[in-house]
């Protein structure tokens, strides 16, 4: 099958890649730059486990195209923490046990980040609800709803 | 010497350092930066992609296959069907499963596998499927279990005899068993009683809903050696079960485990694996199958859906005489959904001396259930536990005192046989009672709720090995699976034994050739387990240490004791000594015995009961039917919460999963026999804007078999969670609803029925 040519930067880092028009962001990511931090949980949106930043915008992996990157820049859960120092988000999740398995994790730590840059003191129910779209179903939300204010109070702190 | 299980297991008088602490999960920062690799995140070169083409029949005969077109097809490398898989006889453990992973005579279910391509792409594979050509006869169907025992159903399996029914030996059937489970006289029971209070419930099938797909890579050598990596809760499980369908020595499959995104049940048995193996062995390339969602909802997974009447029967001081039930299960195409946990689980935790509940299991046109959290016990202590509350109220009693009035006790021996030693449902009761949240004032129009729950909590086969590194510090290895953090909890307790600090302890999963046979990872029986084989290996490197130091200071063996990670002279009279540290004598075992470690292997036992109760306040709209969860606490006894942060998770997790079940989760089939909501926005889990907090109360009542005192504690907090919500929206709208889930539309009408105001 034809490929398309596509440049994208992600994380910083500019690609070229041959795409099948067929495919998703997501494919992309994963199969053609094995980045596999972006998680794959139901390829329709519903799940919120393959959270990413296009263009500053949060979205579902899977529901872009992989030829709609081209001249995108893209940011992925590879890309949160800053060299050897992990985001207050990422160092939260893991002192309050705000994962389990961790597959939803990734998605659920891109969308947070997300949150607080629009919005540095959200309540609980603020977090809720912006985090209605990244199923868990592990952990009963209530440890990652504390693990995103803790981080939020550290970062409105610095 | 008597081993960890012959000794007296639980110390009271030890001072626990690590044991109880909350350090973070050593697994943790791999998954929160995107380094963790799950089932489908392994790629290896020459790599192909594997799909599977299911039919949306519900029952048919599968006449021919023609495959011919998709193998012509540039790209496709291999195609496989019912002709490349082992002919095993039916209605046997291995031919079910070969029949459940690839269609032989019949299609059973919407979804049902039929044959599988690998392609050099995925976009190839999936234009692959559409060129292979099946003739099928359609067959009526049948999904509902109680139509499935009519004497006019449609037959399923021609094999099958009731198990369990005399004279069944001529009649086909889809009933697969018949089993009673008994106890005391249930007529003299009810004889003795003042009230008396039956009901019917249902229940349908809730999906398991990890969230990540089942995904693995299968990797065939021309020599018959298979690699598989996947996601799975049971790697020597997912090996024997490969070995048995295809036909093949266990010693020639590696399975190795990835890091694992849910499973609760669901990836105790293979599905696409032995498909992908047999796609490699045709191919000579690695094959990876990734389930869709679509295909994880159709053909994997569920729970049973379940028909259940109950009746129970008390004294006018609030004591039970008798309890009866009549249970029927829907196990899906395939017989094991292990319904007999139902009959033995849904009264136990009560004082009870009068039992008779009679339980079937019946097939029929879905996909074969698996296992989930306290497998086909929530939804029949749903039942029970509304005519518990019913008691109580025609009693006037409050209902938690009528349940401790009820609660069995150390001495207890249950309608399955087990006599209970330390257990602590009293005490579980009675902090349920001491809650700020069972002692507040329910605000005016929500409801409140309260159920109890009792998982067995299992052990069995289990195997660990610990290593000394030269440096002094731990490696760990263990034959189960990681479902939520038992990696954590492992190095704890090496570290606790070992007198380390955690961080010197580091856990890794093994493979199939790595250890000797591991039970599946399922039942809250893993920490226990796996932690008696630790903390044995553990004493067993101890011993070994101990010995050194008796020779470096040249003193008997029985002179040296270890305390605090050093071995020490155990007395003056021994000799003067520095002590020796482990790192001490981990630098010079290249001079004495070679390396130091510890490995165990046990069919490990005494895993201890668990027991929970749960208190829910939620509020119902009384012009949409929908009900809010307001607050929730689950107290449940731990026996030693190794790592509190990670049983509070198991709590709150299981309460969660619970709340989805009883007011949202089901399968929905059409007149067709196809399942109609196949997808995350059709059939609904919790998101995080449906529940509030989960409060949390840890009670200890230790396990006196185990050397820290812990029990299980991943099924418990699912069992009364149904009961609890059920119970919750009976006060809110002064009726009980019996059929679950309790969803917007059937709490509407069950209002509207019963003349409740409505808006």
């Amino acid at each position: 099958m034809a490929r398309t040519h596509i440049t994208t930067t992600v994380n910083g880092d500019e690609y070229e890649v041959l795409c099948e028009v067929e495919q998703t962001l997501l494919d992309v990511l994963r199969d053609e730059l094995q980045l596999t931090g972006t998680k794959e949980g139901c390829s329709s949106g519903d799940c919120g486990a393959c959270s990413v930043m296009v263009d500053g915008r949060l979205m579902c992996a899977c529901l872009v195209l992989g030829v709609e990157a081209d001249g995108k820049s893209i940011d992925t859960i590879e890309g949160m923490a800053d060299g050897e120092e992990l985001h207050p988000l990422q160092r939260n999740f893991l002192e309050l046990n705000g994962l389990q398995c961790g597959i939803c994790t990734p998605g659920i730590l891109v969308a947070a980040k997300n949150q607080l840059e629009r919005n540095a003191n959200p309540t609980e129910t603020e977090i809720r609800f912006w985090l209605a779209g990244n199923l868990c179903r592990c952990t009963g939300y209530d440890k990652i709803i504390r693990s995103v204010q803790a981080a939020a109070e550290q970062m409105r702190g610095n | 010497m008597a081993t960890i299980l012959e000794q007296p297991g639980f110390n009271p008088d030890q001072d626990l350092k690590v044991v109880g602490t909350n350090p973070v999960k050593h697994d943790g920062p791999d998954k929160v930066t995107g380094r963790a690799k799950f089932g489908a995140d392994m790629y290896l070169p020459g790599m192909l992609y594997g799909k599977i083409l299911r039919r949306p029949h519900a029952h048919a005969v599968l006449k021919s296959i023609d495959i011919s077109a998709a193998e012509a097809m540039p790209g496709v490398n291999a195609v496989v069907t019912r002709d490349d898989f082992p002919e095993l006889p039916p209605g046997t453990p291995g031919g079910d499963l070969s029949r459940n992973v690839m269609a032989r005579e019949k299609v059973l279910y919407d979804g049902h596998p039929v044959a599988a391509v690998a392609a050099t792409s995925e976009s190839i594979a999936r234009r692959a499927l559409k060129l292979i050509k099946v003739e099928y006869e359609i067959l009526p169907h049948v999904i509902d279990p109680v139509k499935a025992m009519a004497a006019d159903a449609p037959i399923l399996h021609s094999h099958i005899r009731t198990k369990g029914v005399d004279g069944a030996e001529n009649t086909e059937t889809n009933v697969t068993e018949r089993m009673v489970s008994e106890m005391g006289d249930v007529d003299k029971g009810f004889a003795e009683a003042d009230i008396i209070v039956e009901s019917e419930f249902d229940s349908k099938p809730m999906h398991q809903s990890y969230i990540e797909p089942q995904g693995c890579v299968a990797s065939t050598s021309q020599d018959g050696q298979l690699d598989l990596y996947c996601c799975t809760q049971g790697i020597h499980v997912f090996r024997d079960r490969i070995a048995d369908i295809l036909e093949m020595d266990s010693a020639k499959i590696r399975v190795s485990q990835s890091e694992m995104g849910g499973g609760f049940g669901g990836k105790t048995s293979p599905y696409g694996e032995p498909v992908a193996a047999l796609l490699s062995k045709k191919s000579a390339r690695p094959v990876k199958i990734v389930l869709t969602r679509n295909e994880v909802f159709r053909c994997t997974g569920p729970v049973a859906a379940t028909q259940s009447k109950i009746k129970m029967g008390c004294t006018k001081d609030g004591k039970i005489t008798a309890a009866w039930a009549d249970l029927v299960f829907q196990t899906g195409a395939f017989t094991g959904s292990m319904f007999f946990n139902g009959p033995w689980a849904m009264f136990t935790r009560y004082d009870l001396e009068n039992i008779h509940v009679t339980a079937c299991e019946v097939v029929s046109n879905r996909p074969k259930v698996n296992a989930f959290r306290a497998p086909c016990v929530p939804q029949i202590v749903f039942g029970v536990e509304a005519l518990i509350t019913e008691m109580a109220q025609k009693v006037g009693m409050d209902e938690l005192e009528f349940r401790l009035k009820n609660a069995a006790t150390e001495g207890y021996t249950t309608v399955f046989g087990q006599t209970f030693e330390a257990i602590g449902f009293v005490e579980t009761l009675e902090a349920a009672m001491e809650t700020d949240h069972y002692k507040s004032e329910l605000p005016e129009g929500w409801g409140r709720g309260v159920s109890t729950g009792f998982w067995f909590n299992r052990d069995g086969d289990t195997t660990a090995s610990l290593t000394i590194t030269p440096g002094g510090s731990v490696t760990i290895m263990a034959g189960t699976s990681d479902v939520a953090g038992s990696r954590i909890a492992l190095s704890m307790m090496a570290a606790e034994e070992l007198g380390v600090p955690v961080d010197k302890v580091r856990a890794i999963l093994s493979d199939t050739s790595m250890m000797g046979n591991n039970r599946v990872t399922a039942g809250s029986r893993t920490t226990y387990s796996a932690g008696m084989v630790i903390i044995d290996s553990a004493r067993k490197a101890i011993a070994e240490m101990c010995s050194r130091a008796a020779e470096i200071w040249d003193v008997p063996v029985e002179g040296v004791e270890f305390i605090d990670g050093e071995c020490r002279p155990s007395s003056s009279n021994v000799g003067e000594f520095d002590p020796l540290s482990i790192a001490d004598i981990a630098a010079k075992t290249s001079v004495s015995h070679g390396a130091i470690s510890g490995h165990s292997e046990m069919n490990v036992t005494g895993a201890g009961p668990g027991f929970g109760v749960h208190l829910v306040d939620c509020e119902v709209d009384r012009g949409t039917g929908r009900v809010d969860i307001k607050r929730y606490t689950v107290i449940e006894d731990a026996g030693k919460a190794i790592h509190p942060l990670q049983v509070e998770g198991q709590y709150q997790g299981g309460a969660v999963q619970g709340v989805g079940w009883a007011l949202n989760e089901e399968y929905i089939y059409g007149e067709d026999g196809r399942l109609q909501n196949p997808g995350f926005l059709d059939y609904r889990i919790p998101v995080a804007s449906d529940v509030p907090m989960i409060d949390t109360v840890i009670v200890e009542v230790p396990n006196p078999r185990h050397p820290y005192g812990l029990r299980g504690v991943g099924e418990v907090p699912v069992t009364p969670t149904l009961a609890a919500v059920g119970n919750a929206i009976g006060d809110a709208i002064g009726i009980r609803p019996k059929s679950l889930p309790m969803s917007p539309p059937k709490v509407l009408k069950l209002m509207k029925d019963a003349g409740i105001n409505t808006k």
